[in-house]
């Protein structure tokens, strides 16, 4: 018997997470949660409970206001006794015309999927550096890869994120780091999630969660630092990214 | 977002196509979403009401509600607790079979009853009582109910167990006592994954009555029968009985990348050549194997038609119905033998016709469709009048047995054609949310 995999998911609630939570449950995992709804921490740790897992330890907090991710984290890994990697899942899209009208719907915006997400990101990186191994997992978008006027403020916050964890990347690839760390950004395609639950999801473009989770997983053990999901998106991203401005604005996506 | 409000949309047809009407969606993700989705769902639709809805896999109208609201469960998944001692398996009721089977099957388990796809819900199984190729020794899926969840639209949450009124009215109730928010249900241990398989071939009709009777002893029995032979070859097929093996390892096996139908097939793409053709090439394979056991893998054996994803386009953009009825043992051999006699003659009739004798085990609900008897299961594309106008032929000829349709199965029976086959529709309709209805409902029972 190998000792169980230990994976904190932040943002333990998000239909993706709980897919990709499913799975290390199978093989026996320990799965910390984090998030800010107990009750419903507690539904998905009876359900990965019952999947196989080890162990479910909950962490019930608001990760956007967190104001001490560093403490949190070192003691949600004595919680969990031990840390293998760190999956960042928590998000929100509302409206893009509210975000629009709204500064204090932008802000929101941008503190949960961006400055939050930053910080934890940022707190996990250094705990696993200081570890000497581990992986860290961030959940992006493509809505990151160029401004799209249905929702550049979510796609900015994205961005941002992105960035971010290309220079994570970066550093955990430095000649003479530790050769165990791991800093992945894995961006979905449009899913079918209770995030886009009011949105018209038919047609080819939409993929499962399930099917985001194993490439997630995939992802916490090989892959570069950018994986899209499903792996399609890397090529019509591509294209998209590189459309003539006079050509992408006619188009309504 | 869509808790709250709902969405309005037509996309949601059921597994046949036949009926396009829009909706009011509501697709909560978590229990303590449930009363509010539910609130909102009734005072949105006044007039209408609301239905429960799960992967929309029964084929008609049971599982719509056109002009009314919908509530979407699929998001509801979640495992609540798993005893591997006592085999209790408790789940929200969105969950799939697929889902579930995923990961009890590599633990030694598996569904005490399965209908012929994977892709339905706990809940849709319940409130169609479905039934598999293991009738006749396990009765129907209700059978293994343990307890279950139901949310009634004036907000009252009760569990119910076997023993309770409410309970007999749920299964097999067709969504209408409430919504089922979870389901406990025993499950089946298993030594293998691996399925023992044996086909015979029979060349008529009482060469089928024969293999069943001489096959008691297999946990799974079915017959697929050339529905397009006449004459002396009338009701020839093959049988297969199947049991789970002793060895072979215990996976979940999931399918390699799925075919999927990538559009509507032209309206011609069915007809009595392409038809006869599968049917002598699916024969002549049967004869080629007849009378050896086989081990293969539970998936094919169970669910032949998942590997293609959306199959149900093959019928065309006009859909399909599917006609399922039971026949009492009295009357089942004539009655079968009218009813081949009649589909043979009008050269209508699917690739899949599915023939099976179900046991004398009861069913638990008021409305659940098995029993003791004899169920043939056949697809027809939709061409309008000529094939109404057969289905109305078939529905004399079960009615005239005392036989029923299912109403999973069913898209156009006629009102009296449902009471007469199912007399205790009167005392049900005293234990429905007076808020839930359906297109079927609002057919069969108000006209
Ligand atoms: C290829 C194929 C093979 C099949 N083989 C068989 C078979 O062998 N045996 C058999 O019995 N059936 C069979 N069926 C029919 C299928 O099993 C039933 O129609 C089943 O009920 C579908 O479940 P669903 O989750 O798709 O529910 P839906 O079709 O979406 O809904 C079915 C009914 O359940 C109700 N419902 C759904 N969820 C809830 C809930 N949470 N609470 C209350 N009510 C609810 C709905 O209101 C509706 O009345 C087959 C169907 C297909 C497509």
């Amino acid at each position: 018997m190998t000792a169980p995999r230990h994976v904190l998911i932040l943002g333990g609630t998000s239909g993706i997470a709980v897919a990709t939570a499913r799975l290390f449950a199978a093989e026996g995992a320990v799965i910390g949660l984090a998030g800010r709804d107990a009750a419903r921490l507690a539904e998905v740790a009876a359900d990965l409970t019952a999947r196989g897992a080890s162990a479910v330890p909950l962490f019930p907090l608001d990760l956007a206001t967190e104001a001490e991710p560093a403490a949190q984290l070192a003691a949600m890994r004595d919680a969990m006794g031990g840390l293998d990697d760190v999956l960042l899942a928590y998000g929100m899209m509302g409206p893009q015309a509210e975000d629009e009208r709204d500064a204090t719907t932008a802000r929101r915006t941008l503190d949960v999927n961006f400055t939050s997400a930053a910080l934890w990101a940022l707190a996990a990186a250094a705990l696993i550096e200081a570890q000497g191994r581990g992986g860290l997992i961030v959940l992006g978008s493509v809505a990151g890869d160029r401004g799209r006027r249905k929702n550049f403020v979510y796609g900015a916050a994205k961005a941002g994120i992105a960035a971010l964890m290309e220079g994570i990347a970066h550093r955990f690839g430095r000649p003479g780091a530790p050769p165990g760390l791991r800093a992945v950004l894995v961006k979905p395609g449009p899913t079918r999630t209770a995030m886009t639950a009011g949105m018209d999801r038919e047609g080819g473009s939409w993929a499962e969660p399930e099917d985001v989770a194993r490439i997630i997983r995939r992802a916490a053990d090989k892959g570069g630092p950018i994986v899209y999901a499903p792996g399609r998106w890397r090529w019509i991203m591509l294209v998209i990214r590189h459309l003539p401005a006079r050509i992408f604005n006619r188009l309504d996506i | 977002m869509s808790t709250a409000r709902g969405l309005e949309t037509s996309a949601l047809t059921s597994w046949g196509r036949t009926l396009r009407a829009p909706q009011l969606v509501f697709a909560p993700s978590w229990r303590d979403e449930l009363p509010g989705a539910l609130r909102a769902a009734v005072a949105a639709r006044p007039g209408h009401g609301v239905l429960p809805m799960g992967l929309r896999r029964s084929y008609g109208d049971s599982g719509l509600n056109p002009e009314g609201a919908v509530l979407l469960t699929p998001a509801l998944d979640r495992t609540i607790a798993f005893d591997p001692a006592t085999r209790l398996l408790r789940a929200e009721a969105g969950l799939s079979l697929a889902a579930l089977l995923a990961w009890i099957v590599p633990r030694g388990f598996f569904l005490p009853v399965t209908p012929g796809t994977r892709h339905v819900t706990l809940g849709g199984a319940v409130a169609n009582d479905v039934h598999g190729k293991n009738h006749h020794g396990a009765g129907t899926f209700g059978r293994w109910v343990r307890a279950l969840g139901l949310l009634r639209s004036d907000g009252t949450a009760l569990e119910l167990r076997p023993g309770d009124p409410l309970l007999a009215a749920t299964i097999g109730g067709l969504g209408l006592t409430g919504l089922v928010t979870w389901v406990e249900l025993e499950l089946l241990p298993i030594a293998s994954s691996v399925m023992q398989v044996e086909d015979e071939v029979f060349e008529d009709l009482d060469g089928f009555f024969r293999l069943a009777e001489a096959s008691a002893g297999w946990d799974y029995t079915v017959a697929w029968v050339d529905c397009l032979a006449k004459g002396a070859a009338l009701g020839r097929g093959i049988f297969s009985r199947g049991r789970h093996a002793a060895a072979g390892g215990l996976r979940a096996v999931e399918p390699p990348g799925l075919l999927r139908m990538p559009m509507d097939a032209p309206g011609f793409a069915l007809n009595r050549l392409t038809l006869g053709a599968f049917n002598a090439l699916y024969l002549a394979m049967g004869r080629r194997r007849s009378g050896r056991v086989r081990q293969v893998p539970y998936l094919p054996f169970f669910y032949p038609l998942d590997g293609i994803a959306q199959w149900n386009r093959l019928y065309g953009r006009r859909g399909f119905f599917q006609y399922q009825s039971v026949v009492p043992p009295a009357a089942q051999r004539e009655a079968t033998r009218a009813m081949l006699t009649a589909i043979a003659q009008a050269g209508e009739g699917s690739f899949l016709a599915v023939l099976k004798t179900f046991g004398p085990l009861p069913s638990p609900g008021l409305l659940s469709f098995p029993m003791e008897g004899t169920t043939l299961a056949l697809d027809f594309a939709n061409r309008g009048a000529p094939t109404l106008a057969l289905l109305a032929r078939l529905d004399a000829i079960v009615r005239e047995a005392g036989g029923r349709l299912y109403p999973a199965k069913d898209g156009r029976m006629p009102a009296a054609m449902f009471r007469a086959g199912y007399p205790a529709w009167e005392g049900f309709q005293e234990h429905m949310d007076p808020h839930f209805s359906s297109a079927f409902w609002r057919r069969v029972a108000q006209p």
